[in-house]
């Protein structure tokens, strides 16, 4: 019994929410109601993979855009952010000479570093990445710092007592002893990287959730820009899980 | 010279009103081979004493030479136990042993240091425990892989720094009693000392036993030499009366250090001067 109201709880949230929107939708006559969403975008949701155009494609197909295009941005972020993140908790006086620069940096948002990213690469598709790339290393830079200057003493002491070469506490201490961290960085990184692509897609209009979003507003099909919203959500929240669900993999080993 | 010589030894932490001063001229002389004890009450700096000897923390003021050259950093031949066992948690027991082989002898292949490290292991009778983790492991046995990892690379000098520290007391027993059998079971003479707060267990190991006064401002007493045969038992050290008198000199040295100055060596009867002319169980394990 206790069990079943748990699992009804969620359930009953929705439908709340749902029923905001439906009241909300009765008093705001551009507002599509949850019902009218639903007939006007379920050609995209039951044929989630067709694609009749450009821009009118299955909400599956341009979400699979987005993720692709995030996972390269994402991708390319780690690949700076780990190695700096190391360097920046090894390393004290480094530490100290980029911590201004790193805090500057950091609340910069994506709408900013996106007309930047065109003036150096001239075309849309690299300034994506470069935005998202920008955006999302902060979280990982930051918890590795943080996860290497936690690696206790002991640990330390080991390498100093085997006398461990520097290549070998590297890989056999710092690494398995930071790699938790790293990965709730990852887990962060990879949410900010989900909220930057659809900010750049909304300004260069790429095909993708994000783009879509912004030519429906643009043609003034309004429920298709609740479908997309809802879509944003979903994968955000499924991306989300499956970092934690790693991260917790790794925690239990 | 004695193999091991320290002197002069200081060390603070902080500065100012601030700073405490843990060690103040410290001196210490080991002989190759001699297993000394330092005994001290908690957080007198027994500990710091060793970190520095061990060369893994460095001295405001002193020396320490070990055979003729000026301590430089953790020497090669050297292996240290910790009290909190200090194994890798992501390692399986084998691989925290054949770490410390490979870094020892990087020429050996990966399979010969593998087979030593397992012989190790055996050695302190984790024979089927090796490929588990420390997690998965007790106290106990974790400080036996910690003590397989310290002999797995054969040292000349070994410092324990309260190594059965952490364990329940039936627990500390029987691995006192491997530790003894290990020091004397090797081919080759092993200089050791050992920090503990156990006079018990300083007696059941130690050629030497020193007392350590309170800190701050720590500085070693008068040794107390142990004239017992080895390896001893802790059944026999019990009812044995030149134990007993080793352990009242080293109890009261310890009380003393405290409070006045050392009077023990007058309140009590002298030690014989050789430890075989006293009528004592010869070599027993258990």
């Amino acid at each position: 019994m206790k069990r079943l109201v748990q699992l009804l709880l969620p359930v009953v949230g929705i439908g709340l929410a749902v029923g905001l929107w439906w009241v909300t939708s009765l008093n705001i006559a551009d507002l599509p109601s949850p019902m009218r969403t639903w007939e006007e975008s379920k050609v995209y949701v039951l044929e989630p993979l067709a694609k009749r155009g450009e821009m009118d494609q299955g909400i599956l197909r341009l979400a699979f855009y987005s993720l692709v295009r995030v996972c390269y941005g994402f991708l390319l972020g780690i690949a700076i952010a780990t190695p700096l993140g190391f360097l920046l908790g090894v390393s004290p006086t480094l530490m100290r000479m980029f911590d201004p620069i790193m805090q500057i940096l950091r609340p910069i948002s994506p709408l900013a570093w996106l007309p930047l990213g065109l003036v150096l690469f001239q075309k849309s598709e690299p300034a994506a990445l470069f935005a998202i790339a920008v955006c999302s290393m902060w979280p990982t830079v930051l918890n590795t710092m943080a996860g290497v200057r936690a690696i206790p003493q002991d640990y330390w002491n080991v390498a100093k007592v085997l006398r461990l070469s520097r290549l070998t506490t590297f890989t056999r201490i710092i690494v398995p002893a930071t790699l938790p961290h790293i990965f709730t960085g990852y887990r962060l990184s990879l949410g900010i990287a989900w909220l930057v692509i659809v900010a750049s897609e909304m300004l260069t209009g790429t095909p993708g959730v994000g783009g879509f979003l912004w030519q429906e507003y643009n043609s003034l099909v309004y429920s298709h820009i609740l479908l997309a919203i809802l879509t944003i959500g979903v994968v955000g929240f499924a991306l989300d899980r499956l970092m934690g669900l790693a991260e917790s993999r790794l925690r239990a080993m | 010279m004695a193999f091991i010589e320290v002197s002069g030894l200081s060390k603070s932490y902080g500065s100012g009103a601030s700073a405490r001063h843990v060690l103040s001229g410290v001196a210490l002389s080991v002989e190759r081979g001699e297993f000394v004890s330092v005994v001290g009450s908690m957080g007198c700096g027994k500990s710091t004493l060793l970190n520095i000897v061990a060369g893994l923390v460095d001295a405001d003021a002193g020396q320490v030479t070990i055979g003729g050259e000026a301590l430089q950093g953790v020497r090669k031949d050297a292996a240290i136990v910790f009290q909190n066992y200090s194994l890798l948690p992501w390692f399986s027991a084998l691989e925290n042993v054949r770490l410390a082989i490979g870094a020892a002898a990087p020429q050996w292949p990966r399979p010969y240091q593998r087979d030593q490290a397992r012989r190790y292991l055996e050695m302190v009778g984790l024979g089927n425990a090796v490929h588990r983790r420390p997690g998965q492991l007790s106290g106990g046995m974790r400080q036996r892989v910690a003590i397989a990892r310290a002999f797995a690379i054969r040292p000349e000098i070994l410092f324990l720094d309260e190594p059965f520290g952490a364990l329940d007391a039936l627990t500390r027993g029987s691995l006192q009693q491997e530790l003894a059998l290990m020091c004397s079971a090797t081919d080759r003479q092993v200089t050791t000392i050992m920090i503990t707060n156990n006079v018990e267990e300083a007696i059941l190991l130690s050629d030497r036993i020193i007392p350590m006064t309170r800190g701050p401002r720590a500085t070693l007493g008068t040794p107390v030499p142990v004239p017992l045969p080895k390896p001893r038992s802790v059944s026999q050290l019990l009812h044995d009366e030149d134990a007993g008198r080793v352990r009242a000199m080293v109890v009261e040295r310890l009380t003393d250090s405290v409070r006045r100055p050392l009077r023990a060596a007058r309140r009590l009867p002298p030690l014989p001067a050789e430890p075989q002319s006293v009528g004592l169980v010869s070599v027993e394990s258990e």
